[in-house]
C-alpha cells in the first residue's frame, strides 16, 4: 500500500470516527457533567501526583524537578517506608485472602438460611463495614490497663498476671490490627457475593443433583463458583482496595505515629509525609507506588479467576 | 422424582446443616460484639463503665450519657450543635442528589449507546474504584486550592456527584435490567432522549437509585471532612462528636454515645434498603 493510499485511508477513518461522534452528540451531553467532574477530581490527581513524584516540592516554593530522587530515596534510604511495606503486605496477605473467602463463604453460607432470618444475618455481617467509627470499640477492648476488656478477661481467667500493652507493644500491635482488618474485611464484596448467589438459576442445581453431585462442596465447585466469576472478580478488587488503604485503623488503634512506627502502613507513612512533613513530591511517590502495586495486583488476580472451573 | 425445591435440598447432610448454623451463629457474635458492646456502654451509667471485672452488658441502663454528649457539645464549641447536624445534612443530601442525577445520567448513555471513547471511559471509572481518599488528598487540594473551593462545602460535595462505584453499579444495573427494545420503542414513538432518561429509564431502575443512595449516605456522613474545611462552622456532625469523644477515659461513656448517635444512620438506612441493594448487587460483577 502506498502512502498516498495510507493517507486517503487514514482520512476516511478520521472521517468516520468524527461522523460517530457528531452522532452521539447526545450521550456525551448526558456523560459530560459526571466526566468532567470524574476528570477533574479523579484522572487529573493522578497525573499531577504522578508528576509531582519526581520533584521536590513544599508547598511554598514551585516544584524542582530532581528526577528519580524520590523514588531511590524510598527503596534505599528510608527505613520506616520498609517497615511500612512489610506491614502492608502483611495486611494485605492475611486479611486480603482470608477476608475475600470469608465474604464469599459467609454469603454461601447465609444464603441456605430462610428468608427472614438471611436478612438478619446479612446486616448482621454488614455492619461492621457500614456503622462508621464503631471500630474505636476495640480500642476499649484492647487497652492496655487492667481496665481493658481483654485484659479484665483475661486476667479473671488467669491466664495473665500483668495487663498486656496490646497497642503500644509492638509485639502486639500487628495482631490487633489483623484481627480488626479482618472484623471489617466483609465490605461490598460481601453484598456482592450475597445478590450473586440469589441469580443463580435452579434447575442448573437441579441438573447437578441429577448427575449426581453428592454434597454441597461439590455444588460449590462444579456450579456456585463458574456460575459467581464476574461477581468474585468485583469482591477482589474491593478486597484490594480495601486492604491495600489500610490507615483509619492503625491510626485510631495504635495511635500515629505509633510506637517504633511498629504499625506504619504505606498510607499513613503517605499521610506523614504529605499532611505532616509537608514534601509533597516525596508523598507523591508513595502514593504513585501504591498504586501501581494495586494495580498490578488487580491483572493478576483478574488472570487467576479467568481460570476458574476451566 | 423426588421434589427438590420445596424443603431440604436432598444433597445436604443434616450434621452439615447443624455444623452451618454453629459456624454462622460464633462468627455473627464476633461480628456483632463490638456493636453490641457500643450500645451498652452508651447507656451504662459512670459506676458501671469503670468495674473490675467489667461486664459487657449494661446493668441499670441511663441517658445520662447522651445528656452529657449534648452539654458538652453546646458547651464547648463556638458552633452549636444544630449546625453541625445541618451541615451533615445539607452535605449528605446535596451530594446524593447530585450524585444520583449525574451518575445515572453517564451510566445510561454507557450502557445503551456505544459511542468513541464510551468503553474507555468506563474502564478509567473502573480503575478508579481502587483510589481511596488518601491517595488522591495532595494533588486533590492542590486543585480544590486553584477552583477556590477550600473551606467551601463545595470541596466535599462535587468530588462525591462522580464516586466511581456509584456510576460503576448503576451501569452494570442498567445494562442487565433495560431491555433495548423498549427503548427504541420509546424513540419511534417520538420521545427525546430527555423524555426517555426520566420518564422511562430512572423508573425502571429504583432499586440502584436507592442502592447509590445509600452508598452516598454512608460516604458522605462518616465524612469528617478535615482536609479541605477549616471553619468550625462548616465542619461535619462525626467531626464534631469525635472532638468530644477524644477527651479521653473520662469520657468512656460519651465516647460510646457519640458511635451510637454516628452509626444510626447508615445502618438504618441500609435495613430498610437491603432487598434493593441485594437486587442491584446482583448485576455487580466485573466482566473480563
Amino acid at each position: 500500500m502506498s502512502y498516498a493510499n495510507w493517507k486517503v485511508a487514514k482520512k476516511r477513518q478520521a472521517h468516520y470516527l468524527l461522523k460517530d461522534i457528531r452522532q452521539h452528540k447526545t450521550c456525551y451531553g448526558f456523560l459530560a457533567p459526571y466526566a468532567i467532574i470524574f476528570i477533574t477530581f479523579y484522572v487529573i490527581p493522578v497525573v499531577i501526583s504522578i508528576y509531582l513524584s519526581f520533584t521536590y516540592y513544599n508547598v511554598l516554593q514551585p516544584p524542582r524537578f530532581i528526577g528519580l530522587t524520590n523514588y531511590i530515596n524510598l527503596i534505599l534510604a528510608d527505613d520506616i517506608f520498609l517497615t511500612s511495606v512489610k506491614n502492608t503486605f502483611l495486611i494485605a496477605a492475611i486479611t486480603g485472602p482470608i477476608g475475600y473467602i470469608m465474604a464469599f463463604l459467609f454469603a454461601w453460607l447465609i444464603h441456605e438460611l430462610p428468608r427472614g432470618i438471611r436478612a438478619f444475618a446479612v446486616l448482621v455481617f454488614y455492619a461492621p463495614t457500614i456503622s462508621g467509627q464503631v471500630y474505636v470499640m476495640w480500642a476499649l477492648i484492647f487497652s492496655g490497663d487492667a481496665l481493658g476488656y481483654a485484659n479484665a478477661w483475661l486476667t479473671e481467667l488467669g491466664l495473665i498476671d500483668a495487663p498486656i500493652l496490646w497497642l503500644t507493644n509492638p509485639q502486639y500491635m500487628m495482631g490487633v490490627i489483623l484481627l480488626v482488618t479482618l472484623w471489617m474485611s466483609l465490605g461490598t464484596g460481601f453484598l456482592s457475593f450475597v445478590a450473586g448467589l440469589n441469580t443463580i438459576p435452579t434447575d442448573q442445581y437441579e441438573a447437578g443433583y441429577v448427575d449426581g453431585i453428592k454434597n454441597r462442596w461439590q455444588e460449590l465447585w462444579y456450579i456456585t463458583l463458574p456460575n459467581m466469576k464476574s461477581m468474585l472478580m468485583f469482591g477482589a478488587v474491593m478486597a484490594i482496595t480495601q486492604t491495600f488503604n489500610t490507615a483509619e485503623v492503625t491510626m485510631s488503634l495504635c495511635g500515629f505515629p505509633s510506637t517504633d512506627y511498629a504499625a506504619q502502613t504505606v498510607v499513613t507513612h503517605l499521610i506523614d509525609y504529605g499532611s505532616y512533613r509537608f514534601e509533597m513530591g516525596y508523598a507523591s511517590a508513595i502514593a504513585t507506588v501504591l498504586f501501581l502495586t494495586m494495580f498490578l495486583c488487580n491483572k493478576f488476580i483478574q488472570k487467576a479467576l479467568g481460570r476458574l472451573g476451566t | 422424582m423426588k421434589k427438590i425445591k420445596a424443603g431440604r435440598q436432598p444433597n445436604r447432610s443434616v450434621g452439615g446443616d447443624i455444623g452451618v448454623g454453629i459456624f454462622l451463629v460464633i462468627f455473627g457474635c464476633f461480628f456483632a460484639f463490638p456493636l453490641v458492646f457500643a450500645i451498652n456502654n452508651a447507656f451504662k451509667p459512670l459506676n458501671e463503665l469503670f468495674v473490675f471485672p467489667p461486664n459487657l452488658f449494661v446493668k441499670n441502663p441511663t441517658l445520662s450519657n447522651f445528656n452529657d454528649l449534648f452539654l458538652l457539645m453546646n458547651k464547648s464549641g463556638v458552633v452549636t450543635f444544630t449546625r453541625y447536624l445541618f451541615n451533615s445534612f445539607f452535605i449528605t443530601f446535596v451530594g446524593t442528589a447530585g450524585h444520583i442525577i449525574i451518575a445515572s445520567m453517564a451510566a445510561y448513555v454507557l450502557s445503551k449507546y456505544r459511542f468513541p471513547g464510551g468503553k474507555l471511559f468506563f474502564t478509567m471509572v473502573t480503575v478508579a474504584l481502587m483510589f481511596s481518599g488518601y491517595v488522591l488528598a495532595i494533588p486533590n487540594y492542590l486543585i480544590m486550592a486553584k477552583l477556590h473551593w477550600v473551606d467551601s462545602y463545595f470541596s466535599i460535595i462535587i468530588p462525591a456527584f462522580a464516586l466511581p462505584m456509584g456510576l460503576f453499579l448503576m451501569k452494570q444495573f442498567m445494562e442487565s435490567s433495560i431491555p433495548d427494545v423498549l427503548i427504541e420503542a420509546a424513540k419511534i414513538d417520538g420521545a427525546k432522549e430527555g423524555t426517555i432518561f426520566f420518564r422511562i429509564v430512572m423508573p425502571l431502575v429504583k432499586p440502584a437509585t436507592l442502592t447509590l443512595m445509600i452508598f452516598s449516605i454512608q460516604n458522605l456522613w462518616n465524612n469528617v471532612a478535615t482536609t479541605y474545611i477549616y471553619s468550625e462552622e462548616k465542619k461535619t456532625l462525626p467531626f464534631a462528636l469525635k472532638t468530644v469523644a477524644a477527651g479521653g477515659v473520662a469520657r468512656t461513656g460519651v465516647s460510646a454515645a457519640t458511635t451510637v448517635f454516628v452509626m444510626i444512620v447508615p445502618l438504618v438506612s441500609f435495613l430498610f434498603a437491603q432487598s434493593n441493594i441485594v437486587e442491584t448487587m446482583a448485576s455487580s460483577g466485573i466482566k473480563e
